[in-house]
């Protein structure tokens, strides 16, 4: 019986394959993943190690309002550089240096920032006589900086935009662009970037001046004297820490830099095997129909077995051993293509804005037990269904002509169990999103199990809608395809269980990716009528990248232009009241002149009106912790301090998002308490509006400040969008897969199809069909199976959509009719590519060996 | 009509010995209006060793009652004893170790396993059992069955009357109590028909086997011990030791 089973495997080899796809590019997903994550992690590890080889502890600014700060330029506050002297005289230290840490831009030959890529600009100093044990750059070309107009940068900074020791190159700090010379070419930990970040490097004291840091300090690094712990020395130096600063061990430091990194990591790691579920999941479809079409195909072989003496049990181990090799062979490929793929995502996130550092490859336990695995488990629970059908085969379908395989006990029920399937799973889902009290975990999961069953219930409901969607969306192809339209429309609905499971693989992917579009088209639609009802001036000032804070100093440049009437920047920070992290902004008054929202307390007067204890609250955060007019707020500071303050006005903002924090102070009031106070944006009105002479006016004033730019309401509006289009088209790419696997899965019908109407085949030829009517009909038939997968897909995508949107308050929702057209004219495209090669096939036939085939 | 009741009686030598024993078999197929009676209230016995045909015009049954005394369909009445043991009433299990111990079978349109060689078709139904075959028993086989120098050979690349023979073959390895054969010569030539006759013929004469044959053929008919003629469902006429003859004027009153 296994013989059977593993000959019969080898005599459908093209079977086999195509059914592997399905797995093969689940399980490379989740394989590539692992690589790609672990490595990644890797690499930090190493960098992070090799930067603290030879310190023993390190001194950090540390945020007052918690570990890891997320202030409004990611940097802890700094602390007062009289801290190194008393270090340096503490019994068990050895050797003790200060150093500044910041972030500054690097600009390009053109004028431009060196885009990282979305990592970090990165600003350190170095002692270029002192001690070099603590450094954790080398230099790989020219000197380290000394004095006031040399800087070092970073090896692939270097490379990649071709600048040599020797060069000038520009630096953007505090301020404008200032040109230093490139003493020397600097590489961290051991490598070149770290994921992109640029490195910008100056000696110490000129890294005080220009990031305004005059007598303070980032960090200290320390080395214990032989014979005192780490830890002793931790313990020596606490006592002696003012309220802004920390010290840990080096190992303690490393451990927390990766501990950061890999948490972000593992963010990325379960986003993508999101993805890989999803494929594996369309994966299982493709793969039980496929086997459900052989097993029909083999009904009498399978009889025969019987008669011979085969149980029912042989005849189910025997299917599912077929599929435990298929799932085994593919999983194996699977995970080797994985490391292929591993290099694949990684070009898609850096493409996407997110560079990742790696160095060799690795390629850990986990990667293969649970690739493996999960490969082998999906194929067999696929295989599940097929081969308990299988058990079904009577031995008398051995003599009996046309025997087909039975239908199942439950199949008068299939309309009810499916209509039953999904109210159960629109009810998990509906508790996933609504009932309070369920941790993030579980409501996932009640989310994604819901939504699973939801697509499986639909599929079991396919069946019954096949027969009317083919006909009426078969019917261009009947009325202008001819004879082999007509053909097709009718072949599409002759067997709807198969053309009902073929088209609900790929509904699953069209759903999701309605699903995204649809509420990615909400938020652009809420988000533009924010910006609408908020946006008053004339010009927006941002930074290049749209999001980055940036440096007040642009504004005040385009202050002093004749015609400017008004700039008003909006500062942003981080505080903490009621216990919780909150957004703080700084507005000044005439930041009513060029931004309106609604009051629900005070007046567009109010902005104006603050003076230095004055703040206005956003209407849910008021309502939240109870605040009105008079209340007061105690809000602290990054720095430790605390500000108290009373509430002046209520907001209401508009639904696609407040131009203002929680919190807003007046902008003298953030400045005196927030380090390096920096905008999030500024607006501008200028004498005679929006024209293209005052535009060029704003750009050449901005000439200085490559980091920031102007942008009129729309461009305001469309660059913002920026942000949720790279993250929509990230989205896009990933849920292809589960695409592509489901057109593999039409590929597969089709050719089992084709084979299986071998007869009919020869018959069509010999009464006169030609070959291409012949394609053509396998074409129609594909296409025809596509758009039924798009007519379930799309209507399923909006209803989710609708679901997840009222879960999460969605501001609005709009339906892209756009986009959703693009999806179905997409559809039509994949079915004509996934019939090509079985259309070739069925083209191919000997008309004579056709009619002849038994 | 009474003539025919009584001659469609188990009576003879063969009763006391029987291997299958059939009472009163009915079969309708389907319900109401459309319903077809192929099989009326039939009786029969087949005693070891012996060979028995069974002929009719088409759709007179003979596929019918096969397969119920195979146990592959169950009458709508009646009941069937193969080997002592009532199997109408058997479970899928245990029907399934009937056919391992005491059933080969022998079809029309062969039903080899194309993947397989002539040989592994053959020992089918033991490694199905997961029992080894006795190679001396198989080289004689393969030997008297005339496939010997074709055993590694596919079905596809043999003729209608090889893969017949590994049939036949794969029919007899595991020595049943009973081969049925549905028109074993019905998908070819009357020369390889023949041969075939010939090999069935010689399986009972050598080693005992019992066999029921379903043709509609007079030639194949005649090689047989008895004959049960069978017309709309029913047993109408019993020879023994019947003539090509006998049975031609037979048939023709059958189907006049
Ligand atoms: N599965 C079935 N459903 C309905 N009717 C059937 C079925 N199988 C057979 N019949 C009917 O039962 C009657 C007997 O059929 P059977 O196959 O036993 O005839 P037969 O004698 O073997 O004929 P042939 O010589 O053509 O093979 C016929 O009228 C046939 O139409
Ligand atoms: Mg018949």
């Amino acid at each position: 019986m296994t013989t059977v089973a593993l000959k019969g495997l080898l005599g459908r080899k093209l079977r086999a394959i195509l059914t592997a796809v399905a797995i093969v590019l689940g399980v490379a997903m989740i394989s590539g993943t692992y690589v790609l994550t672990d490595t990644i992690k890797a690499a930090f590890s190493t960098v992070f190690t090799t930067v603290y080889a030879k310190t023993d502890a390190v001194i950090t600014g540390k945020s007052a309002l918690g570990n890891t700060p997320n202030t409004n330029n990611g940097l802890p506050p700094s602390f007062p550089e009289s801290l190194l002297a008393k270090v340096q005289r503490l019994p068990g230290v050895a050797a003790a240096t200060g150093g500044i840490s910041d972030l500054a831009h690097l600009v390009g030959r053109d004028g431009k920032v060196i885009s990282g890529h979305g990592a970090p600009a990165l600003a350190f100093s170095v002692h270029p006589r002192g001690d070099q044990r603590f450094n954790p750059l080398t230099l790989v070309s020219g000197t380290w900086p000394v004095g006031g107009r040399q800087v070092a940068i970073d090896a692939h900074t270097a490379s990649k935009e071709g600048y040599k020791v020797g060069e000038t190159i520009g630096v953007i700090a505090r301020g404008p662009v200032t040109r230093y010379t490139i003493a020397g070419i600097v590489k961290i930990g051991g490598v070149s970037s770290l994921g992109g970040a640029t490195m910008a490097i100056f000696d110490f004291s000129t890294a005080q001046r220009i990031f305004h840091k005059e007598g303070l300090l980032d960090g200290i690094d320390i080395a214990a004297k032989p014979g005192v712990k780490p830890a002793q020395l931790v313990r020596e130096i606490t006592p002696i820490l003012p309220p802004t600063a920390q010290v840990r061990t080096a190992q303690a430091q490393a451990a927390q830099a990766t501990k950061d990194t890999n948490g972000f990591l593992s963010i990325i790691n379960d986003f993508l095997l999101a993805f890989a579920g999803v494929a594996l999941f369309v994966g299982t479809f493709v793969i039980a129909n496929t086997l459900s079409i052989t097993i029909a195909q083999r009904t009498r072989e399978l009889a025969t077995l019987r008669t011979l003496g085969a149980t029912r049990r042989q005849v189910l181990l025997s299917v599912l051993l077929e599929a435990l090799v298929i799932g085994v062979l593919a999983a194996i490929a699977g995970l080797f293509l994985g490391l292929g793929l591993a290099k694949g995502l990684n070009a898609l996130f850096v493409h996407f804005g997110i560079d990742l550092p790696q160095a060799g490859t690795v390629f850990a336990t986990r990667t293969i037990v649970v690739a493996l695995a999960v490969g082998i488990v999906v194929t067999l629970l696929a295989a599940l269904r097929p081969a308990i059908r299988a058990t079904r085969v009577a031995p008398i379908s051995a003599v009996r002509e046309g025997a087909i395989l039975p239908t199942s006990r439950f199949a008068r029920f299939s309309v009810a169990a499916a209509l039953l399937t999904i109210g159960a799973a629109l009810a998990l889902m509906l508790i996933g999103l609504f009932v309070g009290g369920i941790s993030t975990t579980d409501r996932l999961l009640a989310l994604g199990i819901g939504a699973a069953a939801v697509f499986v219930g639909v599929a079991m409901l396919a069946k019954t809608l096949v027969p009317p969607l083919a006909r009426w969306l078969g019917w261009p192809a009947a009325r202008f395809a001819g004879a082999s339209g007509s053909l097709a429309r009718s072949n599409a609905a002759r067997n709807p269980q198969r053309t009902a499971s073929t088209a609900s693989a790929l509904m699953i992917g069209l759903a999701l990716v309605t699903l995204v579009a649809v509420l990615a088209s909400g938020l652009k639609t809420t988000f533009e009528n924010a910006v609408n009802s908020v946006f008053k001036g004339d010009y927006a000032l941002t930074a290049t990248d749209n999001f980055s804070p940036i440096a007040v100093s642009s504004a005040n440049a385009l202050k002093k232009l004749p015609g400017v009437t008004v700039v008003s920047g909006v500062r942003a920070g981080e505080g903490k009241a009621f216990g919780s992290r909150i957004g703080v902004t700084g507005v000044s008054g005439d930041i009513a002149k060029v931004i309106t929202v609604e009051w629900q307390d005070g007046s567009q007067a109010t902005p104006g009106e603050l003076g230095r204890n004055g703040s206005f609250v956003s209407k849910d955060y008021a309502k939240k912790h109870h605040l009105s007019v008079g209340s007061p707020i105690a809000v602290e500071t990054p720095a430790g301090a605390t500000m108290s303050l009373v509430v002046k006005g209520v907001f209401a903002p508009p639904k696609g998002g407040s131009p203002y924090g929680d919190v807003t102070i007046s902008t003298a009031r953030f400045d005196s308490a927030y380090q390096n106070p920096q905008n999030v944006y500024a607006f501008v009105d200028i004498a005679g509006g929006v024209t293209p002479a005052n535009t060029a006016k704003l750009n050449a004033a901005l000439k200085a400040f490559p980091d920031a730019k102007i942008a009129t309401a729309s461009e305001f509006k469309k660059n913002q969008e920026q942000g949720i289009d790279t993250l929509l088209n990230l989205l896009y790419v990933l849920l292809s897969l589960s695409i592509v696997i489901s057109l593999f899965g039409i590929v597969n019908t089709l050719v089992l199809t084709v084979f299986e109407r071998t007869r009919e085949l020869g018959m069509l030829r010999a009464v006169g069909m030609t070959r291409r009517q012949v394609r053509s009909m396998i074409r129609h038939e594909s296409i025809l199976t596509a758009l039924i997968g798009a007519a379930l897909g799309i209507p399923v995508g909006i209803v989710l959509a609708l679901m997840v949107g009222k879960a999460i308050k969605y501001p609005a929702f709009s339906i892209p009719v756009g986009t959703l057209v693009v999806f179905i004219v997409a559809a039509i495209i994949a079915g004509i590519v996934a019939a090509i090669f079985p259309a070739r096939r069925a083209g191919r036939l000997n008309v004579l060996e056709a009619l002849q085939y038994e | 009509m009474s003539t025919i009741e009584e001659q469609a009686q188990p009576h003879g030598p063969a009763a006391r010995d029987a291997v299958i024993a059939a009472h009163d078999l009915t079969r309708r197929y389907g319900e109401g209006e459309t319903a077809v009676d192929a099989l009326r209230g039939v009786s029969l016995s087949v005693g070891k060793g012996e060979l028995v045909a069974v002929m009719g015009p088409s759709g007179s049954g003979k596929s019918t009652l096969m397969h119920i005394l195979a146990g592959l369909d169950t009458p709508t009445s009646g009941t069937v004893e193969i080997a002592a043991t009532e199997i109408t009433t058997l479970s899928d299990g245990e029907l399934t170790r009937l056919r391992r111990e005491h059933i080969g079978f022998v079809f029309q349109f062969f039903n080899l396993l194309p993947m397989l060689t002539a040989e592994e078709n053959v020992v089918l139904p033991l490694s199905i059992a997961g029992e080894k075959p006795d190679t001396a028993w198989l080289d004689e086989l393969l030997d008297r069955t005339g496939i010997a120098r074709r055993r590694s050979h596919r079905p596809s690349e043999l003729s209608g009357g090889e893969q017949q023979r590994v049939a036949i073959a794969r029919a007899l390895v595991t020595k049943p109590t009973i081969l049925f054969a549905d028109e074993p010569t019905g998908n070819l030539d009357s020369k390889t028909g023949g041969e075939i006759l010939d090999l069935i013929r010689s399986s009972v004469d050598t080693y005992g086997q019992t066999i029921v044959m379903v043709t509609h053929e007079a030639r194949a008919a005649v090689i047989a011990d008895r004959i049960f003629f069978i017309a709309d469902g029913l047993i109408v006429k019993e020879l023994a030791g019947a003539s090509t003859e006998d049975v031609l004027t037979e048939m023709s009153t059958l189907s006049s």
